[in-house]
Parts: C-alpha cells; structure tokens; sequence
C-alpha cells in the first residue's frame, strides 16, 4: 500500500479532534515550563536576539512546499534556536512562530497548533540542544567543531521533529496509511531537508560566533575572564585601569 | 525604513467585524475552526453550511469574495496532493470516468481539503480584519504570557529589519556587478545569510534600544480606551453559536 501523509507543517483535519486536543494539552503544560524557565534567561540584551531569531526562523519557513496531502515539509530552526538562546527560551520562540503562522497567514491550522507545536517546538528543539550539548567540548574548542555542531543537531532536529508526526499520525490519523511506509518515507524527506537546514544553521551560528560570541547560548561561560594587570603606577598614567 | 504595521492579508475597512475586539475575534475563529474538524466528514451538506456562514460574515465585514479567494492559495502546499489519495488509496474501489478510485481514499482526500479550506479561509478572515498590532493587544488581552507577546511584538517589528536588510545587500551585491538572475539570485542569498543575521542583529539592537528610550515596557501601549461589552462578545459568538448548531447536526445525520 502506498502512503500518503507524512511530514512537518500540518492542516486543520489531518488528525482526529481528540488527538488534537490531548496534544494541545501536552503542547501548553511544555510551554508553560519553559515559560517559568525562560524569564530568567532573557535581559536586555537577548531580547532582540530572542526577538530576531523568531522574526529569522519565520522568514525561513516562509518557504514551504507540498510534501504529502495535509502537510508541507520546511526548514523548522529549532537547533539554531537552540543554540543562539537556549531551549527555554527557543521553544517559546518556535511556538510564537507556529502561532502567528496559525492566525495571521494561516498556515497550518489552527486546532493543528498543539500537534505542530509539540513536534517542531518542543521535540524539536530540545532535540537539537541535547545534541548540541552532548557535542559541546567539541563546540567550544574552536570556531569550526561549533559550526559541525550546527550542523548535526540541525540534521538530528529535523530528522527527530518529524518522528513525532508518525506518532500522532499513528494514534489519531485520519487517513488510512500503513505507518510502515509513512514512516520510510518520512526520513527520506526529512534527511534532505535536514541537510539544508544543517547548512543554514551552521552558516548563521558560525556568522554569530565569528562577531559576537557572547550572544551564542551554547558558548556562555567560555569567555576567558577580563584579567585587570596592575601596571607601574606613574603619574602620566593618570590611573587608567 | 517604514515599521510594520501593516501586514499583506489585511483589508482596511471599517465594518462591525473589523470593529469587534481583537480577543473576540480570536475566539471566535478558533471555535469556529473546533467545529469543522469535529465534523464527521460524510456530513457533506453541514460544510456547504459553513461556507454560507463565512460568506456571511465576509458580507458583514464588506471583504470582496475574490480578495479572499485570491489569497486562499497560501493552501495550495498543503492539500495540493490529497490529488493522489483517491489513487493510492486502499480498497473497496469505484469506476468513475474511466478511472478506479478508492473509497476510503476520496472520502481521505475530501476529509483534507474541506477541513483544510475552511480552517484557512476562517484565518484570513480574521487576519483580513484584524491588524496585526490589534492582534498582539487581543493575545495580550486573553493573558497571553508577557513574555509571548514580547518577543511576538520584536519578531514582527524584525521581520522588516530582516527584510530591509537583505534588500540593502542585494543593493550592494549588483552595484559591485553582481548579475541577479531568478534563481541565481538564491546562491548568493545563501552564502550571505550568516552576514545578514548579525547585520539584522545590530540594527535590531539599536531598534530595540530606540523602542525602550521611548517607553516601551515589553507591552502594547493601550492606545484606545474601549472596553469590551458583553454585547461585543455577543455578536462575535453568534456565528460561532452557529458553527455549534451545524456541528451538532453533522453528528446527527452521519
């Protein structure tokens, strides 16, 4: 039998209303933690960053195209998210996205919100932050091992995000499709679009580190600390520090 | 540079949908998309129902039919191959024109798009007639998280810092004799895409410091004081009262 569903961004209908609603249970009870957890990671200073990668994430999934009925595949950002604010933070970023998609250019559906949210926001994300940490000494050895970093959650990400579809698919799908196939060609696709946004992740992040390496998440606490040397005291000096 | 206040899908008028609350009409569509999808899909004369109900309201908010239809496209990815269900679909199958069809499969593929192009015209009907300020103080109303609405209110802000952006640097990319074709334009668009990141980033934050040096908190300013009503309520619900009602009739019949 050959499949039919598969893939990222989905409609209004896709899935049953029970599965929509538990999924949008399961979608505000992760928001709300990473809320709680969030507010503590953003100042003055990551506001616009939060602010940009949102508004960056939304211009790239803009670009969207058919994959199968119901749902069209992008490049989903959650790893750069990841990796420039954090995950809490991240995730907020991603479901504001999937949001204003959902009410102002009316893509995706709207009771889809929970699913999408739960796939692209929250597995998505904090599946490209746990690689990212797993490969963090490598990340902060040097400029190249951060932008490989990049890359493989971005892969891993994409790859992960769209596994989280079968399953909703698998409980409350509404059209008749062996998982089996569903399943296969899922990581066909997402490996490509995987690769791209791999590529996309690890050019913007190399770019960030490359300027500013105090606003990349992953990297905090690796700035080597501002040493003050005393220096001879003369009076031409005039006591600069 | 212009600030965003406008958005693409928004139609300026003054009708008494475009005047409804921000938070109602948020409401009001999200029930509304609840009752489509909770529709059993053989109820097919109860969908012929909500297309008269959103005509209705089009008719009400004085938005042109073809505008909307026009901007329905943004569908088109989404359901272009529920085409393919009625083919690939499992058995028992049907003879139509020549052509074996699958049962399960057309009912699949009707299952999508009319669901699907309810849900989408439903959104354009409120992004048509709600700004996307408004938007954000109706979110904002509803006790949307503060933080949410602040990076929502930036994001939108960013996107045309982004945008202007990348506008300036095909500028310079054609001036120092760059030959912009179709698609070769997405080459060089690429490999600039970490440049116009940080770029983006440093012109953000001199926005963002502009934005709190003159007062702003992380919240939409309430520009006019008016009070959402009861009656407000009341007229925004009423087509989602009848959304409820063909619903519940789809139940019945199916």
């Amino acid at each position: 039998m050959v499949t039919m569903v598969t893939a990222m961004h989905m409609s209004d209908g896709l899935v049953n209303a029970t599965t929509s609603l538990v999924f949008g249970a399961v979608a505000v009870v992760g928001l709300v933690l990473c809320l709680v957890r969030a507010r503590a990671d953003l100042d003055e200073r990551t506001a616009p960053m939060a602010g940009l990668v949102t508004a960056f994430v939304f211009a790239v999934q803009m670009i969207n195209f058919p994959i199968l009925p119901g749902a069209s595949g992008h490049l989903l950002g959650g790893a750069l998210v990841a990796i420039l604010v954090g995950p809490w933070v991240g995730t907020v970023c991603i479901a504001i996205v999937l949001l204003v998609q959902a009410l102002l250019f009316a893509d995706g559906g709207l009771t889809a919100l929970g699913t999408n949210i739960t796939n692209m926001a929250l597995i998505g994300v904090f599946t490209g932050y746990g690689v990212a940490l797993l490969l963090r000494r490598v990340a902060r050895r040097s400029r190249s091992g951060l932008v490989a970093t990049a890359f493989v959650a971005a892969f891993v990400n994409t790859v992960i995000a769209s596994l989280g579809f079968v399953i909703e698919y698998a409980i409350g799908g509404s059209g008749g499709a062996g998982l089996g196939t569903v399943f296969a060609l899922m990581v066909g696709l997402h490996a490509l679009i995987g690769v791209g946004e791999g590529v996309i992740t690890a050019a913007t992040v190399g770019a960030v580190a490359a300027v500013r390496p105090d606003l990349v998440y992953l990297l905090r606490g690796t700035a080597t600390p501002l040493v003050r040397r005393s220096a001879p005291a003369t009076p031409a000096a005039g006591g600069a520090a | 540079m212009g600030a965003g206040h406008a958005h693409p899908l928004h139609l300026h008028r003054d009708s008494p949908v475009h005047r409804l609350p921000p938070q109602v009409k948020i409401v009001a569509a999200f029930l509304g998309v609840v009752c489509v999808v909770a529709t059993p899909r053989e109820a097919f004369p109860v969908f012929a129902g909500y297309l008269v109900l959103l005509l209705g309201v089009w008719v009400a908010a004085r938005i042109p039919v073809g505008w909307i239809l026009r901007r329905s496209v943004i569908e088109l990815p989404f359901v272009v191959l529920a085409v393919l269900l009625p083919i690939t679909g499992p058995d028992p199958r049907i003879e139509w024109l020549g052509m074996s069809l699958s049962e399960p499969g057309l009912l699949g593929a009707w299952n999508i798009l009319v669901k699907g192009t309810l849900g989408v015209l439903t959104s354009l009907t409120l992004a048509a007639t709600t700004p996307m300020r408004d938007l954000l103080v109706g979110l904002q109303r509803l006790r949307a998280p503060a933080l949410v609405t602040t990076i929502a209110t930036l994001m939108l802000r960013y996107v045309d810092v982004i945008a202007g952006e990348a506008r300036r640097m095909r500028l310079a990319r054609v001036a120092r004799g760059h030959d912009p074709r179709f698609l070769w334009q997405a080459g060089a668009t690429a490999r600039g895409v970490g440049a116009l990141f940080v770029r983006s980033y440093e012109r953000g934050e001199r926005v963002h410091l502009a934005m709190l040096s003159r007062g702003w908190t992380g919240a939409m300013p309430v520009l006019a004081e008016n009070r959402t009503t009861r009656r407000d309520w009341a007229t925004g619900l009423a087509p989602v009262a009848v959304a409820a009602a063909l619903a519940v009739t789809g139940w019945v019949i199916a």
